[in-house]
């Protein structure tokens, strides 16, 4: 079966519905970072797989800013999560609402 | 003869200069610096105005607008920064600059133990600084500067001692009255503008004689008019004098200068400039004649029984005003620029002599404590007496010769003119010669203290009296009646500035000349003797009943204002202040304020702290923006 662009449509769509329904539904800090990076690599997929479709290497590009916007994110977030565990012993982000006013 | 008229901008500068000297570190600088600061600064005015009045004096002196700078240029319409200098210029400045520099001197004696005392040097340069620009300029705009400055300078001053509330509310007083005149001042301004595109006064007599320009008579009368408004402002007429006899709150010196050089001769400067104008709108000259006579009038009956004695000069400043306005009205403007010269000689030494009488009498300024201080201030009993001969027009006085050339000019003008001005005259007499009287003859009225203290001033306050003595002595005879062997200096000056004159000779008026001049003679001697009889007295209380009572008070002209103007307006503020301002602007602030509040309360509860909201939220409104994008947005 030659791999054709829908398919890479519906396969960044359904990793990105998982991302977000990830993000919607758990309490994990964690596994909800991860569902964000799934989301953004989702989009990356699509972005290539464009790319290649009408053969413009600006997609490409785009992926590339992505990616280290997504690692320096991944710095901040994961810095976030650790000190929020310290401080409370839970990655669980309805601990949070503490912050409320 | 160098070029004085090339500098003339240097008349001005030098008391600016010293305003700005005093003003900036009045508070460092020794009291007699100040002093002399202030003084050299008019001294040196002085000097160059007498060089521009001997050149202009020259009849080959071509007047011409010095242009300093452009002060507003927009299209086809251009007003400079220009000063003009010509007879009539040149005659106030000298009047301003020697008057004011007497005054100066007297200040550094009389001013001597105030601590304030160069920051009054400061103002008393600016507001010398104000008048130069106002005689000086060549255009309505320039005089205008002048104009307000002069204003401002008199709130300052009558203000000065400002710890007093009595003091600062006559200060704005003043200032109040002339902002209304100034009013109907900017209006004639505007209109010439808009009928004739130009406020020079070159320019806009030129179109005036040659009609290019077609306006109706009407529009003259109106220009006219609102320009008068302005003079009866800042010259103290009826109905917007009230003012000057207030701004009695200041120093003395401060109401000599007011009264004598600056100020008040504003408005007669400015309708003897303007007569171009005046000539061809007889209505407004006729409404200037009448409300100087209503003035001359009522301020005389007022002065009649006041018993402050600086009061009594205030009045009679308004009621001298109020005759060369009926000069001018009748159109002897260079009798009016003459009475206006005499009277800054004869008002100037009556308030320094009255202030040199209130310095010794430690402050005290009411008649009714004074009396017999004939023997102990010799030189002020001297000088106050020629300046009261002089008001009065005892003969061959300054007061004497400008009087009478007055009321020479209104006979021919208007006979029932004529003996109303004539009694006003005769009442000027007999206040000056009961507040004489009161002051310097009879017994001593006041405390034993004061008694003691009785001193005469010192000599920079004497000289300046001595010197305005003589000039009030023979001023006159600058344009001394042909009867009397005299010739008309004046008017033959004043001609270069083109200003009409009024002439006085021919074979009738000899003959009404003489009986005038006999009429003078019998009535000063009747007045001297009653006057003597009546208030050069041990004892008298000053208390006055029934029709005097209103004079007294003044016809309660004061009270009327207050009455008709003052309460309702107050009324008026306090309803705004109550309903519009607390109800209806407070409430729209206060409301917008309470609105967000209230909003922002609500919107509040959206920050939850739960995470996974926020998560949705986010992700709704993604959702949402797609959706719009896709559809509808292109």
């Amino acid at each position: 079966m030659p791999v054709n662009s829908t398919h890479y449509l519906f396969l960044s769509l359904l990793l990105f519905s998982i991302g977000i329904m990830g993000a919607l539904m758990r309490r994990n800090a964690i596994i909800i970072f991860m569902c964000i990076e799934l989301m953004l690599n989702a989009v990356n997929l699509l972005l290539v797989a464009f790319s290649k479709i009408y053969g413009d290497a600006d997609a490409q590009l785009f992926v590339f800013f992505i990616m280290v916007v997504a690692a320096a994110e991944v710095a901040v977030g994961l810095a976030i999560i650790v000190m929020m565990y310290r401080k409370v012993h839970s990655v669980d982000i309805n601990i949070l609402n503490r912050l409320k006013h | 003869m160098g070029n004085f008229s090339q500098l003339v901008y240097l008349v001005p500068l030098f008391p600016l200069i010293g305003f700005l000297i005093n003003g900036l570190f009045w508070k460092r600088m020794p009291k007699s610096m100040g002093g002399i600061i202030g003084c050299v600064a008019i001294l040196a005015s002085f000097i160059i105005s007498l060089g521009i009045f001997f050149e202009v004096k020259n009849p080959a002196f071509q007047v011409e607008p010095k242009v300093l700078f452009d002060f507003i240029k927009s299209g086809d319409f251009y007003i400079p920064f220009a000063f003009q200098v010509d007879a009539l210029s040149s005659l106030f400045l000298l009047i301003i600059t020697g008057i004011g520099f007497l005054i100066h001197v007297y200040s550094t004696s009389y001013m001597h133990h105030d601590e304030g005392m160069v920051k009054y040097f400061a103002y008393l340069n600016l507001f010398v600084f104000f008048m130069l620009l106002l005689v000086l300029g060549a255009n309505y705009v320039v005089m205008f500067i002048g104009w307000e400055g002069v204003g401002l300078c008199s709130y300052l001053l009558i203000g000065f001692w400002f710890k007093n509330r009595d003091y600062t509310n006559a200060g704005k007083k003043a200032f109040i009255m002339n902002r209304i005149g100034d009013l109907g001042f900017l209006v004639g301004m505007l209109l010439i503008i808009f009928n004739f595109h130009t406020l020079s006064y070159h320019e806009f007599f030129d179109k005036l004689h040659n009609s290019q320009t077609i306006v109706p008579t009407s529009t003259y009368n109106w220009i006219a008019i609102c320009l008068f408004i302005g003079a009866m402002g800042k010259s103290a007429q009826v109905p917007l004098y009230t003012w000057l006899p207030d701004a009695m709150a200041g120093p003395t010196p401060v109401s000599a200068l007011i009264h004598a050089a600056t100020m008040v001769t504003a408005g007669i400067y400015m309708i003897v400039r303007s007569n171009a104008l005046y000539d061809l709108a007889p209505m407004a000259l006729d409404l200037v004649a009448t409300i100087g006579l209503i003035t001359a009038l009522l301020a005389a009956t007022i002065a009649l029984y006041q018993n402050d004695i600086k009061k009594v000069l205030a009045y009679s400043t308004v009621s001298q005003l109020g005759f060369m306005f009926l000069a001018l009205g009748v159109g002897a403007y260079t009798t009016g620029v003459f009475h206006v010269m005499t009277h800054a000689f004869f008002k100037a030494l009556l308030f320094l002599g009255a202030g040199s009488v209130i310095h010794a009498m430690g402050g005290e300024q009411d008649i009714t404590r004074m009396g017999g201080l004939r023997k102990k201030l010799p030189v002020t009993y001297f000088t106050f007496l020629i300046g009261v001969l002089a008001i009065s027009g005892f003969p061959f006085t300054s007061g004497f010769v400008s009087k009478d050339e007055i009321l020479m000019a209104v006979y021919e003008h208007n006979k029932l003119y004529f003996y109303l001005a004539a009694f006003a005259a005769v009442l000027t007499a007999i206040y000056m010669f009961r507040l004489f009287m009161l002051v310097f003859m009879g017994g001593f009225r006041g405390t034993q203290e004061q008694e003691h203290h009785l001193h005469e001033s010192p000599s920079a306050i004497t000289i300046p009296l001595i010197i305005l003595a003589v000039l009030s002595l023979v001023g006159g005879f600058v344009q001394l009646p042909h009867l009397f062997g005299g010739h008309d200096y004046l008017n033959e000056f004043l001609a270069g500035a083109k200003i009409p004159a009024y002439v006085h000779e021919d074979a009738s008026t000899a003959m009404k000349e003489m009986t005038l001049f006999g009429g003078t003679v019998l009535g000063l001697l009747i007045i001297f003797i009653a006057t003597r009889k009546l208030f050069a007295v041990k004892q008298f209380d000053g208390n006055y009943t029934g029709f005097r009572k209103v004079l007294a008070n003044k016809w309660y002209v004061d009270e009327l204002y207050d009455a008709v103007f003052v309460r309702p307006i107050e009324a008026l503020s306090n309803f705004l202040d109550k309903f519009a301002e607390k109800k209806g602007i407070d409430g729209v602030v206060n409301g917008v304020g309470k609105t967000v509040k209230w909003g922002g309360d609500r919107l509040r509860l959206l920050q939850s702290g739960q995470v996974g909201f926020y998560i949705f939220i986010m992700v709704l409104g993604i959702v949402v923006l797609f959706t719009l994008s896709f559809f509808w947005i292109k």
